[in-house]
């Protein structure tokens, strides 16, 4: 627990303090780094406009494919199945981020693009390549909580539904996608969390192009050492996703109680 | 529906397979492929700063995984009798740990161990004998275990205590009943059961910490892990040599985590 809240703890009193003349730190208490958080400006906004389209992208694709695990996959393959989606997520990101680079580069994708006659197209560092990166890297997680939701709905009511008279569209609608709310919640949750703090996908596929905060705060904690300044935009950066983690928690739960309330009507 | 996922298995699998596949290529350039060749393997195994790289991050795997394997056992045991607020305090700590980005763990970790060296270094200088060079602390291999030790010990915890609390109570209750102390009960019964799950979690550390990289960025001082190694490669250019060595990590990994499933899905059908 100390070796937890400790570190976090350090890192707000560092935020306060000034840059060294020889980079480092410098005991102060000033908001002089917090004033200067504009220069940073861009990487936050990249990282609050591609983290959540990001997070979305990786759900509309995520979650097909969780339901046709959960409910229609055949029940002898469904654990493999699940595994080899999980799999990837455990080897290494930077390898697998390096695949893209390779298959993004000007001899992959875009050299078949150029092939078809769409003429040439630049994939590799710009948002897009971004975008595919973290939606590769991701996807597993985003994949499990909701397999695990919609694996535990009772199929029961599925049949109910659709034998009261239900379209398929209907019970999907009013059943499956309510039932599945806190899968729903639990991964968008873990990857934007994460994605939030991205560095190494931005690094390689947007090639200093396309930086997050992440990438900011390597270059002022190594390259530049300014560590004050690095201190309070991780502070900054770790407020930021609090607050939307909180406003989200708000968001899941009234969902949650408002469809209590239909239910009772 | 069918076709769709098996359209998303391409799309994970697509990519690693064209990586292994370079990897195998004869040729020079990293993108035309012009014959089956192992030489990038040999090049690889040939090259000292990547057997160095390499060396660090097996240590650092090893050494911090069994940490891990250990402190994170013994918290979830600890765990298991106390109850109320302290609990429900560390359960949340150690989903913070997990959910924390491993950039702001980094950044922390880095100023926290600086902070502490700058004050511990000088005492040390202040009590060693006069004329000696004292011993400095700085960043390195020390700092790289720790922060991974820190970072994997909630996943052995996570890991541990789902087999604990899937465990029969009665069995530990007979056993003191029969006498036994809580040592012995522990050491013949407890651990005899949730040995699986030990060793899954040390499996699953050692990937983890034979992987991060990000972590290790930070924390690393002059020292360079195998990922820190690629990652500085990958800036310079892409190479059939990464691709060697990117393949092998893959396939490393693969065959633990096949091993860390196996073990853990023996432990679902032992206790069923």
């Amino acid at each position: 627990m100390v070796m937890l809240v400790l570190p976090l703890t350090v890192v707000l009193i560092f935020s306060f303090g000034e840059r060294g003349a020889s980079g480092g730190y410098v005991p102060a208490f000033t908001l002089e780094q917090y004033a200067n958080l504009p220069a940073r400006w861009t990487a936050f906004k990249n990282t609050m406009v591609l983290a959540p389209i990001g997070t979305i992208s990786s759900l509309l694709i995520a979650y097909p494919l969780a339901y046709f695990l959960a409910v229609r996959a055949d029940p002898k393959w469904k654990t493999v199945l699940l595994v080899l989606v999980i799999v990837p997520f455990w080897t290494s990101i930077l390898i697998r981020s390096y695949a893209w680079i390779f298959l993004l580069g000007g001899r992959g994708v875009p050299a078949f693009i150029d092939w078809i006659g769409f003429g040439s197209v630049r994939l590799i560092n710009t948002p897009f390549a971004v975008l595919v990166g973290i939606v590769y890297g991701y996807l597993p997680l985003m994949v499990f909580p909701i397999f695990v939701s919609l694996d535990r709905l009772d199929k029961r009511l599925l049949e109910a539904s659709s034998d009261l008279g239900a379209t398929p569209t209907r019970t999907f609608v009013q059943i499956t996608l309510p039932l599945c709310v806190p899968g729903i919640a639990t991964g968008c949750l873990l990857v934007f969390i994460l994605l939030m703090g991205e560095f190494l996908i931005p690094a390689l596929l947007g090639g200093g192009k396309v930086f997050f905060v992440g990438n900011a705060l390597v270059d002022l904690f190594l390259q530049s050492r300014n560590w004050a300044f690095g201190s309070a935009v991780a502070a900054t950066l770790v407020f930021i996703m609090l607050i939307s983690v909180t406003i989200y928690m708000r968001l899941i739960s009234r969902l949650g109680t408002r469809r209590e309330d239909v239910s009772l009507m | 529906m069918r076709i769709y996922a098996f359209c998303v298995y391409l799309f994970l699998y697509i990519p690693i397979g064209v990586i292994a596949l370079f990897s195998f290529n004869a040729g020079r350039h990293a993108s035309q492929f012009q014959g089956f060749s192992t030489k990038w393997y040999g090049k690889a195994l040939s090259n000292p700063f990547v057997m160095d790289a390499l060396e660090t991050s097996l240590t650092v795997a090893l050494v911090s995984a069994t940490f891990a394997a250990v402190f994170g056992t013994m918290a979830a045991v600890g765990l298991q009798g106390i109850r109320g607020p302290v609990r429900t305090t560390f359960d949340g700590l150690i989903y913070v740990a997990i959910m924390i980005p491993g950039i702001v763990i980094g950044i922390a970790t880095l100023i926290a161990l600086v902070s502490v060296f700058n004050f511990v270094n000088p005492a040390i200088a202040a009590i060693w004998p006069e004329g000696v060079k004292p011993p400095k602390l700085n960043m390195g291999i020390g700092s790289l275990i720790a922060a991974h030790t820190m970072f994997t010990m909630a996943l052995v915890v996570i890991i541990v205590r789902a087999r604990l609390s899937g465990m029969d109570r009665a069995l530990t209750e007979a056993s003191s009943d029969l006498y036994a102390t809580p040592l012995g009960t522990f050491r013949q019964v407890t651990l005899p059961l949730i040995f699986p799950a030990i060793l899954a979690g040390f499996l699953l550390s050692f990937t983890f910490s034979f992987d991060d990289f990000i972590i290790a960025f930070f924390v690393a001082g002059s020292e360079t892990t195998l990922p820190i190694y690629v990652f500085s490669s990958i800036r310079r250019g892409v190479t059939p040599e990464i691709n060697a060595i990117g393949t092998t990590v893959l396939a490393a990994s693969l065959i633990i985590l096949i091993m860390t499933q196996i073990l853990l899905q023996r432990g679902e059908k032992k206790k069923k």
